[in-house]
């Protein structure tokens, strides 16, 4: 019984990071269509963040408090501009945008390499995520349980902005129809802009709340980025619960092999259970369904 | 109202419309005619915005437009019911119309307002876009157009391919539309409607204006005549 316990929290443990990493691929890759491999970059950005917020302000609780927001303004902005600078030119061309974006990623890389050096840097967690929650003789890291809470908080949000707000109504009208949007009004360069930027502030997120787990370096980013591509591809491209199941099904699953072989071992089997997946639904596990194609 | 000033436009290396000028006049219908293939649609889609033409000004009301982006046009008056009754398939219906009545003070009120002229709507608001009929669909599209309280209504065939029934309640509300003070820029296939609906008129072929006029059904056999050169 603790064994399934220590498994499935694992697996969740596994899955809420994959989703906050995922989610904002999930609007950028998912929604707008763009490949963008500096993504991963955006997450070392979020790490950092935490990095330098812990340097300034000493106390981990609040610097980690901090960094959250700052983590996002920091991988939104890095994202707007981006977005500006490279991304709009090459909307409908998937390969050029790989390509480039796969150049900032190293730029990038090497980039921290010369801020921060090559080495990894550590970020201290506060005294209250440190040891562990006992549920049912089953020990929970605290930290675990904080990005699970943290992911879990990102996604209701994320889901109410998009389903409930004028922007989000806007994103949704702009990823279903871009002519049509720009002929009732809707500005579809702003839409583009505040979607990107809300996708990489999300995947700054994600680098804060890896630093509770790890330690920081220039690679920490393309270490997920794969993953993260799988979850939204899985999910079925434009769907965020989509992306929200999947990432938890992933998890479970890694955990689950991970369990029974070896950590290598689980990423094959992983890998081969996503490609039969695939050949039986390409679609993902859910897809658009309109009377037309309007 | 609006005013073409020698617009030619194309797709790539292909020009569709040579040198196109014409005048829509204030509280009217304008009518352009003209076989598939003859630039109809295209122009339409220049005056909005979504081609940029080669050479020529679109001038709305005295002001040059002609390098403005979509959604300004938009902002400045101007509202476009597209070919086909497209609409955001995946949104609701009362999605569909919050969209463009976000930002707007009397937004809620507008909405009410298309619920009242389209009873359908309000019927199936809850229900995703995509799933209603074509003639709903076209409804929604209209309504859509008249949130923003244009100026100038462009329409793109908007009676093809929807239910008689529809069809008639359509036409009336573009006659009535044009009554209260709207321009309307309509290209229609349906000869005989669009000559009762409009002051003027224009047929394009091949890209060109062949023929124009005053409307009514008077014109009907020079129209006919230009059609079938």
């Amino acid at each position: 019984m603790d064994v399934v316990v220590g498994q499935l929290f694992a697996g969740l443990s596994q899955g809420s990071i994959l989703i906050l990493i995922a989610l904002g691929l999930a609007l950028t890759f998912g929604q707008m269509g763009v490949i963008n491999m500096a993504h991963g970059e955006f997450i070392m950005a979020g790490a950092y963040t935490a990095y330098v917020m812990q340097g300034i302000l000493g106390d981990a609780g609040i610097s980690l408090l901090i960094a959250i927001p700052m983590g996002f303004l920091i991988g939104g902005v890095m994202g707007v501009i981006l977005e500006a600078v490279l991304i709009r030119h090459m909307y409908g061309r998937p390969l050029d945008t790989l390509l480039v974006t796969w150049g900032v990623s190293l730029i990038l890389q090497q980039l921290a390499r010369d801020i921060f050096g090559a080495p990894n840097v550590d970020v201290g967690s506060p005294s209250w995520l440190q040891g562990s929650v006992e549920v049912g003789g089953v020990a929970l890291a605290s930290a675990r349980l904080f990005i699970l809470a943290l992911a879990i908080a990102c996604v209701a949000a994320l889901s109410a902005i998009i389903r409930f707000t004028s922007l989000g109504r806007r994103v949704r009208a702009v990823v279903q129809n871009r002519e049509l949007a720009e002929t009732v009004g809707i500005s579809t360069r702003r839409t583009d802009r505040l979607t990107f930027f809300i996708g990489s502030g999300l995947a700054g997120v994600a680098g804060v709340a890896l630093t509770l787990l790890g330690s920081t370096g220039p690679t920490l980013g393309t270490n997920y980025i794969v993953d993260a591509f799988l979850v939204v591809v899985v999910g079925g491209i434009g769907q965020i619960r989509g992306a929200l199941i999947a990432a938890f099904v992933l998890g479970l699953l890694q955990s689950v092999f991970q369990y029974s072989t070896t950590a290598s071992m689980a990423k094959v089997l992983l890998l081969i259970a996503i490609v039969i997946f695939l050949q039986v639904r390409p679609q993902g596990i859910f897809s658009v369904r309109t009377r037309s194609l309007a | 109202m609006l005013e073409l000033v020698d617009i030619s436009a194309g797709y790539g290396p292909t020009d569709v419309l040579h040198g196109i000028s014409m005048v829509v006049p204030d509280n009217s219908v304008y009518a352009v005619m003209g076989h598939n293939g003859a630039g109809k649609t295209t122009l339409l889609k220049t005056v909005m915005g979504l081609i940029s033409p080669r050479s020529g000004r679109i001038l709305l009301d005295g002001e040059d437009i002609t390098r403005t982006k979509p959604h300004q046009r938009v902002a400045r008056g101007m509202a476009y019911v597209p070919q086909g009754q497209v609409s955001f398939g995946q949104l609701t219906t009362f999605e569909n119309l919050q969209l463009v009545a976000d930002g707007r003070n009397n937004g809620r009120a507008k909405i009410e307002e298309m619920f009242h002229l389209f009873p359908a709507l309000e019927m199936y608001q809850t229900r995703s876009a995509g799933l209603l009929s074509g003639g709903q669909r076209q409804q929604l599209s209209i309504a859509r157009a008249l949130i923003t309280e244009p100026e100038l209504i462009i329409l793109d065939e908007p009676t093809e391919g929807i239910q008689p029934s529809v069809v008639a309640e359509i036409e009336e509300l573009i006659v009535s539309l044009s009554k209260t003070g709207l321009s309307v820029l309509l290209v229609e296939q349906h000869v005989g409607f669009a000559l009762t609906a409009s002051a003027e008129y224009a047929v394009m072929a091949s890209g060109r204006v062949t023929s124009r006029g005053s409307g009514g059904q008077a014109a009907i056999e020079s129209v006919v005549a230009a059609m079938s050169i």
